[in-house]
């Protein structure tokens, strides 16, 4: 901060102190009042504090700090914000005149206060080395396990994995097929998948050096930060991923036993690729822009499709139609989530749509997907290869044009939070209800009435 | 410790420690790297003998310089950061040390005191681990050594003086 811009803080503040090294080196502290900045001169006067044990001295650096925060009764306090200056004082009659030379500052409002702490993990970090050196034992944060795996695998996304993999155990179900065990099964194989799917991407983002540029994380984008934060190493990592990914994978290797499906094989493939290639060298398609077609193959045929072939034991077009609107709107919340992210992604080379396309054209190509998804379950009843009811899918669109509208109003990372929730939120609704689509289908069905 | 109602523990004069009690804020000076006196508002915390102040590991730069340096100034200004109104102001000099052997644990010993000057702190920590480093923190204890005080908050008066008394054996906490 520069002492113009510190100087004009102060004026606002009601309060100062001024604080100096004594004739014996420890700090000291005084109140001061009557204060006043001359913006033109570059000084703050104020009366000259009474009496030899508090007289401020000349002939050492002093500093003036001035701060302001607002008492919330029963809750604590808000608003915080002080500047710090130093520089050299003299006494002018009965006043103190101070020069400063150098400033410092923190006000909440122009700097998060999630933000400003993001820019002290390495502080933390470093505090952490030298209390472990200190101490002759390693130190480093923890959380309690279950927050810790929480946290790690980012587990709240798992929505993104069940919406599509119960709409395929439902469309298996409309066509008569539905076995509890191998849908438990998929179920599992597949959050596992996710899993060590936000698990690797927080490795090869680490390793890329993404998140470590990235000091507006938010719950909804930037990584889940353990390794970042030191509560889980980089290799503790790979391994969590690595467990994730074995339980998938041998778990899809039972399923494609039990099923003896090429078709089950393929899909299963092509996912564990897409998962690992997502972040992971050499394919880095999310560094590449093709994140969300990744996303949207991943979270929408390929598990919707999966489920429905680990049932049925083949493909059909309806599954495959009705993944399409899931994975556009699962495509849709990474493309949102990367808004905030889009300068630390430019930096770590990494090309998302977002960082690719002007803040106009994102706002545009939103809405565009968006009503795409819908347009895609209207016309897919229309051909008759939905049923009736998953119409009633539409009634999630005013969500979609909430974040739209909410896209254009902030770029802002916290700004936007609400923004990702309803995006998220979206994505959740829209695929329930095509859920109930479904289920109100299986109903007509059982009760005789026609499709 | 010692004291009656009349008295407060310690030697610290009462209005000081009535402020201690009140404040939300006070500015900690410490002597940084180079020398340079640096100061940081922080929320203290008065145990009856010592002031107590937290610091988180993610700005924890405020704690390496008192190992290098324990000596410290508290100051108790803002008359705005205070739980009821008061109008005295008061300047605290004393040694710092700082207790860190577990920074995910120990310093929750100061919660009791922090709630009631913050009550939604524990809102926070039930949100643990969305600020995992925010609660990962080592508390900084200072043990008054001389205390400068202005009754009616005016600095334009010489400020009333008080010191810690010699220590004892077997008294001495630094």
């Amino acid at each position: 901060m520069d002492v113009a811009t510190a100087l004009r803080k102060i004026s606002e503040y009601p309060y100062s102190s001024v604080f100096w090294r004594d004739d014996e080196g420890a700090p000291l502290s005084v109140p001061v009042t009557d204060f006043a900045v001359d913006p033109v001169e570059g000084t703050v006067s104020f009366a000259a504090p009474a009496g030899d044990a508090v007289r401020v001295p000349a002939d050492r650096e002093v500093g003036l700090i001035s701060g302001h925060i607002r008492r919330q009764p029963e809750i604590g306090y808000d608003e915080r914000r002080y500047v710090e200056l130093w520089g050299r004082a003299r006494a002018v009659g009965e006043r103190v005149v101070f020069e400063p030379t150098d400033a410092w500052g923190w006000d909440e409002a122009e700097l998060p206060f999630m933000e400003y702490s993001e820019r002290g993990v390495e502080q933390a970090i470093r505090y952490f080395g030298g209390l472990s050196a200190q101490l002759g034992r390693p130190i480093r944060p923890r959380l309690q396990a279950g927050w810790l795996f929480f946290r790690a695998t980012r587990l709240p996304f798992l929505s993104a994995t069940f919406v599509p993999v119960l709409l395929g155990l439902a469309i298996a179900a409309h066509h008569g097929a539905f076995d509890p065990l191998t849908a438990l099964l998929t179920v599992i194989a597949a959050a596992a998948v996710h899993l060590g799917l936000n698990v690797s991407n927080d490795v090869f983002d680490d390793v890329l050096g993404a998140d470590r540029l990235n000091y507006t994380p938010t719950p909804y984008s930037g990584g889940s930060r353990v390794i970042q934060y030191g509560l889980l190493s980089r290799r503790e990592m790979t391994l969590l991923s690595a467990g994730l990914y074995g339980v998938a994978i041998l778990i899809g290797l039972v399923l494609v036993l039990m099923t003896r499906s090429v078709e089950l094989l393929v899909i299963g493939l092509v996912g564990i690729v897409i998962s690992l290639g997502y972040t992971a060298p050499p394919l880095k398609l999310v560094y590449r822009g093709l994140g969300e077609f990744a996303v949207a193959l991943g979270f929408g045929p390929v598990m919707l499709l999966g489920a429905y072939v680990v049932q049925t034991g083949r493909v059909s077009l309806e599954a495959l139609v009705a993944s399409v609107p899931v994975a556009i709107l699962v495509a849709l919340i990474l493309y949102v989530n990367e808004i905030p992210d889009r300068l630390a992604d430019a930096a770590a080379g990494k090309r998302t749509l977002v960082v690719r396309f002007s803040p106009e054209t994102v706002r545009a190509a939103y809405l565009v997907a968006a009503i795409a998804a819908f347009a895609v379950i209207v016309a897919g009843v229309a051909a008759r290869l939905l049923p009736l009811p998953t119409l009633v899918a539409l009634a999630a669109l005013p969500l979609a044009l909430r974040v739209y509208r909410g896209i254009g109003q902030t770029a802002n990372a916290y700004g936007l939070m609400s923004v990702m929730a309803t995006n998220i939120k979206l994505h959740m609704v829209a695929g329930a209800l095509l859920l109930a689509g479904y289920l109100a289908a299986i109903g007509a069905a059982a009760f005789g009435l026609v499709r | 410790m010692s004291g009656t109602p009349d008295e407060p523990m310690g030697w610290l004069p009462a209005p000081v420690v009535e402020l201690l009690d009140a404040a939300l804020v006070a500015d900690l000076t410490v002597v940084g790297r180079g020398g340079r006196p640096l100061t940081h508002p922080l929320i203290p915390f008065w145990d009856g003998e010592r002031i107590l102040m937290t610091s988180s590991a993610l700005f924890s730069r405020k704690v390496e310089h008192i190992k290098r340096d324990p000596r410290v100034a508290v100051a108790i200004v803002d008359r705005e950061a205070l739980t009821k109104p008061l109008q005295a102001r008061a300047t605290i000099q004393g040694i710092a040390r700082i207790v860190e052997d577990d920074p995910h644990v120990t310093w929750e010993r100061v919660l009791p005191l922090w709630r009631a000057k913050e009550p939604v702190i524990d809102r926070f920590l039930k949100m643990r681990f969305a600020l995992p480093l925010f609660f990962e923190r080592a508390i900084i204890e200072v043990t008054p050594a001389r205390c400068l005080w202005w009754a009616d908050g005016d600095t334009s008066r010489e400020p009333t003086e008080a010191r810690a008394p010699r220590p004892t054996r077997g008294r001495a906490h630094v």
